[in-house]
């Protein structure tokens, strides 16, 4: 336990003070890189709440990932074409501001979780896995043949959305806008670990019979952390494709589902900073591997086979020197 | 007399050509410990299952405190009062034992969609899972994790899980399975007097156990229930030895 | 719209349909035996098209091709189930999706090595080229309806595998009961690999074939792959009648889907936006169906109820 907190602490200085130092020494594309990492982190400890606590494995969280992506995508090519939004009766006028941008982001994000965890749930085990990898499927191909904002080739947004407050167009003030969320974000799974709602979902992983039998709708409360977890890596889909000024259904590819998982795995499954530190990881390999060689995922293929046959409780298990146990 | 807390009427599943249950018919008393037995393969975790909700009947009904409840599923019946114990036991194994306590007292509240205060800082749900476990003896081991208990222990614990319902009735599936000679005697006095708060359904393999606890014995043999009767009245029921003791010697 | 377009574009659902269900089969089966959720099926369907390209390069025959995507995918899948899934069968799912997740990467960055990126392509077979005339004047492509005639044998000879041989029964009392065919005095990590070995082959069987009238590039396995999970959720796991009902369904939604649905919309919208429209609900079609399906029969339309 004790280590695991100075691991913690390790990674909340190493968010801190790399990109501090990148500011010092003028290197903005460490600071894009860690800005990166943050956002996958987000994302990850989205899709943890789902797949830690509730043991629900869905390899189609990219759904909401890209749909976070291109709720920005889409209000901010309406503001910057000045063409408003029409969904059936409604008008909407599109805009660059991130929070409003963020709640629709979440909100729609909320409802697609809603829908595909109310027909993924019905079943569980490796028809889970198939349905949410299906669903993801699905918005992959809907994005492509979608002409209206841009199919294959995506949405480009020529300046950065804003932030009350912040100039975003500086890296530096971005990225703690993304710290910050990720902070809250750790915060309120810290809370939502330990609180009932969790005590259930964490039951409901371990023994579905016994929280029935205790007259608690397990299955319910599997859905509820569905669709939180969805909101969750919507949110962090918005704020990615704002980094890039760019969203394509790539966002929606199952690799991506494949990939949140993999920061889990990497870091630790329903460890609280175990997603946090299996991105940063993943991102650094990423450059890392990717400067030495053009075919670095095979790198990355064994390493995670390494870690799946030999290492399982992932960077955290290792270095902490415990079983993953949840408290 | 008051009307049962527990019956079923004509109990009748049948897998294919397999008859799992056939017509059980059974009450279960305000007060009262109703054991049954039956050997193997008689059809007592498919009577269990029926009577908890987790599998449905072909015909017969099961009625709870005067209310069909045949149509339920599981936690309604939960809901209604009917608290049962696994005969393997299903705990949270990563969760400590004042967790798995208080999942019962949050299945007693009944509504879990509460997300920022830690479950087991929650004085209600708290004192309910405390008490629980102060009464079957874990009090001591309210930190340790569920997967570290001894078998007996979590025993203890599944029935602890039961009392944070303050259930109208238990329904206790081979509560003394594996518990060895002392574990099984102390079980045993603490469902002696546990009667009195709420009739138990005891369904259990230990014939001493019975014998001491229980005021009726129902037999299962192959589906059917061949004899209902006083602990006496089992005893000396010839039917009752030659089929049971025929299958079972 | 005329009767023979539509009849054309039903024979196209079939080959797809038909396709689907070479990959299906074999993960129905490796499921239904083992347990094992295979998500590296799509690239051993890539191994049978990647050899069926290099040998029919070197050889010029088709025959030989065919021949080798099945030798190779199966060697592939003998070799990969030796060494990582035979660890995973008692893992839990989370770990076989990794583990076949790393095996992705590993399969398609490797054939990224030895073959570059850029797309091979293998010719469809002289004498299967060219059109046949159906009766009822109906021009089709030799080649495609072969592979229909592939795709319904193999299904066929899978059936009478299934029931009416050794191998048969062992893999039927596998699904049913592990502990049994140990108990029986079955080999079963024999059994398991040449189901796998069996799974391999046909996926790199539908690999080659499918190769021929598409292009042969890494990353061709995995849409497929999707597809037939779709496909397997359908129909239900660990039956190889829900896999080919459930393929020709998906095969059919899916073509049809993309002819109809924007003439559909042509009725009643503005035919740019009709199209546009029609075609974004069409790429949708077969997830529908397969929520419909859900909410119908959990457990596939020949899936065990639990």
């Amino acid at each position: 336990m004790i280590r695991e907190t100075w691991l913690n602490a390790a990674t909340l200085t190493l968010l801190v003070a790399v990109p501090a130092w990148a500011l010092v020494v003028d290197e903005p594309f460490t600071i894009t890189l860690a800005t990166r990492a943050v956002i996958f982190a987000i994302a990850a400890v989205g899709l943890n709440i789902a797949l830690g606590l509730g043991g629900l494995v869905s390899l189609g969280h990219a759904a909401f990932f890209g749909i976070g992506g291109y709720a920005m995508g889409i209000l901010a090519h309406h503001a910057q074409t000045y063409v408003p939004l029409e969904i059936g009766p409604l008008t909407l006028a599109g805009t660059k501001s991130m929070p409003v941008i963020w709640l629709t982001a979440m909100v729609t994000s909320g409802l697609a979780a809603l829908l595909i965890g109310m027909l993924s749930l019905r079943t569980a085990g490796v028809y889970f896995i198939m349905i949410t990898l299906a669903f993801g499927q699905m918005f992959y191909f809907f994005a492509i043949s979608w002409p209206a904002y841009g199919g294959e080739d995506g949405l480009s947004i020529y300046v950065r959305n804003g932030f009350p407050g912040l100039n975003t167009l500086v890296p530096i003030q971005f990225y703690g806008l993304c710290l910050g969320v990720l902070l809250l974000v750790l915060g309120g799974m810290f809370l939502l670990a330990r609180s009932p709602f969790g005590l259930a979902l964490n039951a409901a992983r371990q023994a579905p019979g016994r929280v029935e039998t205790v007259g608690l709708n397990g299955q319910r409360v599997k859905l509820v952390a569905f669709v939180i977890s969805g909101v969750i890596t919507g949110l962090a889909g918005a704020l990615f494709a704002d980094l890039n000024r760019f969203v394509a259904p790539t966002m929606f590819s199952w690799q991506m589902s494949g990939e949140l998982i993999i920061f889990i795995i990497l870091g630790g499954t329903a460890r609280l900073f175990g997603p946090v530190i299996g991105a940063c990881v993943f991102v650094l390999l990423e450059h890392l591997l990717g400067g030495l060689s053009e075919f670095w995922l095979v790198y990355l293929g064994a390493l995670l086979l390494i870690v799946v046959l030999f290492a399982r409780g992932g960077i955290v298990g290792l270095l902490s020197g415990r079983r993953a146990v949840h408290d | 007399m008051t009307d049962p807390v527990l019956r079923t009427r004509g109990l009748h599943k049948s897998f294919g050509a397999l008859v799992a249950t056939d017509d059980v018919t059974l009450d279960v008393r305000a007060g009262e410990i109703h054991a049954v037995i039956g050997p193997n393969g008689a059809g007592k975790s498919t009577l269990i299952a029926q009577i908890c909700g987790t599998l449905a009947p072909d015909r017969g009904t099961v009625t709870l405190d005067g209310e069909d409840v045949t149509a339920l599923p599981a936690r309604d019946r939960a809901r209604k009062g009917l608290a049962r114990t696994f005969q393997v036991s299903a705990l949270a194994m990563e969760d400590t034992v004042l967790q798995n306590a208080v999942l019962g007292a949050l299945g007693a509240r009944g509504r879990p969609w509460s997300f920022l205060r830690a479950a087991t800082r929650d004085r209600n749900l708290r004192d309910t899972a405390e008490a629980a476990l102060h009464r079957v003896g874990l009090i001591d081991h309210a930190a340790t994790h569920a997967a570290e208990l001894s078998h007996g222990q979590r025993r203890q614990l599944e029935v602890a899980i039961a009392l944070t319902l303050a259930p109208k009735v238990f329904l206790m599936d081979e509560p003394m399975a594996g518990l060895g000679a002392d574990g099984s005697k102390q079980m045993t006095s603490f469902l002696d007097g546990l009667r009195t708060e709420a009739p138990i359904l005891l369904v259990e393999h230990d014939m001493d156990a019975v014998f001491a606890l229980a005021d009726r014995i129902s037999v299962l043999v192959s589906g059917r229930v061949i004899a209902t009767g006083t602990t006496a009245e089992i005893r000396s029921n010839r039917d009752v030895r030659t089929a049971y003791l025929g299958e079972d010697a | 719209m005329s009767a023979i377009l539509i009849i054309e574009q039903v024979l196209n659902g079939l080959q797809f349909g038909v396709m689907l269900f070479l990959m299906a089969a074999g993960l129905t089966l490796i499921f239904g035996v083992m347990g094992l959720i295979n998500l590296a099926h799509g690239s051993l369907y890539m191994v049978g098209a990647f050899a069926a390209a290099a040998v029919a390069g070197v050889t010029g025959s088709f025959v030989l091709a065919l021949a080798a995507a099945m030798g190779a995918a199966a060697i592939a899948g003998v070799l990969v189930e030796t060494l990582v899934i035979r660890r995973l069968y008692r893992a839990d799912h989370l770990d076989q999706v990794l583990a076949t997740f790393a095996l992705i990467l590993i399969f398609s960055e490797g054939t990224r090595w030895a073959f570059g990126s850029f797309p091979l392509f293998l010719d469809t077979p002289s004498w299967a080229s060219g059109p046949v005339t159906l009766p009822g004047g109906i021009e089709y492509p030799k080649y495609r309806l072969m592979l229909i005639g592939v795709g319904l044998a193999v299904a066929a000879g899978l059936g009478l595998l299934i029931t009416r041989t050794r191998i048969g029964i062992q893999i039927r009392a596998g699904e049913n009961d592990r502990e049994m065919i140990a108990a029986l005095g079955v080999d079963i990590s024999r059994l398991y690999t040449l189901v796998f070995a069996l799974g391999a082959a046909l996926a790199g069987l539908a690999g080659a074939l499918v190769g021929a009238i598409q292009s042969v590039q890494v990353g061709m396995g995995e849409p497929v792959l999707i597809l037939a999970f779709v496909v397997i959720v359908i129909g239900g796991i660990g039956s190889i009648k829900g896999a080919l009902i459930g393929a020709i369904l998906v095969g059919l939604t899916d073509t049809l889907g993309g002819i109809f649905l924007p003439e559909v919309f042509k009725l009643f919208m503005a035919p740019a936006g009709a199209t546009a429209t029609g075609s974004a609900l069409a790429s949708m079609a077969i997830y529908i169906l397969m929520g419909a399906v859900l909410i119908w029969r959990p457990t596939g339309l020949f899936g065990a109820r639990p």
